[in-house]
């Protein structure tokens, strides 16, 4: 990250959100069309060291984004983005879900529901993405789930961990 | 493992109340006997209780009553793991931001936008 771009990453345990707001050094128009079109999502969501594949993307209100997140071992984990509305190049409102293959989405894992705005700021773009679960048992399952992939921790600092309670960036 | 599972299901029912998040961070800084965690709050002993008892089926403290003094502990164990799933979605979401961050500045390179 460039040391200039603002980058927040607030967890409130209480509403079980997530509010993601980072800033890019680019013009709104560009910024919204790398959220927005396949061929450019495929070149920057996965986080390194994955890669991304789109299957199908059909970007319009009641669309969808099916993809994969590949790691380097060649695993193929599959999500599938469906969208509510759309609103060039203002936001977009959208489920996300773990899928399979076939674009099926798992049942027994609950969907988070994005809500995407993108606004000027001074010639560069700020995106804020509002994640929400339905509630804290949804919130709770998913992260069950990070446990049973053998993510296992050690807490390190407790002055953290305060800081993590209160809601503010972790 | 499996009383694990059954702990996690309710952590964050557990900490979705004011109270019973008070009562947690302060038990970061040490252990604490009830009468102290319950102070700060206007509310009868019975009802405080209820609040402890939650946090405990909900593997977040521990208490041990010696003599007439019931000590509440804190089990980090469940917070580590809500705070690292927390800590793992801020990295994937840095690394992300890093690739549009290099791909934004090719796209820029190739349209002479400014």
């Amino acid at each position: 990250m460039k040391p200039d771009l603002r980058f927040d990453f607030i967890a409130d345990m209480q509403k079980s959100t997530l509010t993601v707001r980072r800033e890019f050094a680019a013009g709104r128009q560009l910024v919204w069309d790398c959220y927005t079109k396949a061929e450019l999502l495929d070149k920057w969501y996965a986080p390194k060291p994955l890669t991304t594949k789109t299957q199908s993307m059909d970007f319009r209100d009641g669309g969808h984004w099916h993809f994969a997140m590949i790691d380097p071992e060649g695993t193929y984990y599959w999500s599938r983005t469906d969208y509510q509305t759309i609103t060039p190049i203002e936001g977009y409102t959208a489920y996300d879900g773990f899928t399979d293959e076939t674009g099926v989405v798992n049942p027994d894992m609950p969907r988070s529901h994005i809500r995407q705005a993108f606004t000027d700021l001074d010639g560069r773009t700020m995106v804020e993405m509002l994640v929400s679960y339905n509630s804290p048992e949804d919130l709770q399952k998913v992260i069950d789930m990070g446990m049973e992939t053998g993510l296992a921790s050690t807490l390190e600092r407790l002055d953290e961990l305060l800081v993590f309670l209160a809601g503010e960036s972790v | 493992m499996d009383n694990h599972s059954i702990y996690l299901d309710s952590v964050f029912h557990a900490l979705a109340d004011p109270t019973r998040r008070a009562v947690v961070q302060r038990l970061v800084e040490g252990p604490a006997p009830v009468k102290e965690l319950a102070a700060p709050f206007k509310m009868a002993l019975p009802s405080f209780m209820k609040h402890i008892s939650v946090l405990e089926q909900a593997g977040l403290i521990a208490s041990q009553k010696q003599g007439r003094v019931r000590t509440c502990t804190l089990k980090p164990d469940q917070l580590e793991a809500a705070e690292k799933w927390f800590g793992d979605q801020r990295a994937i979401w840095a690394s992300r931001f890093d690739n549009l961050d290099n791909l934004l500045t090719t796209l820029k390179g190739e349209t002479n936008e400014t």
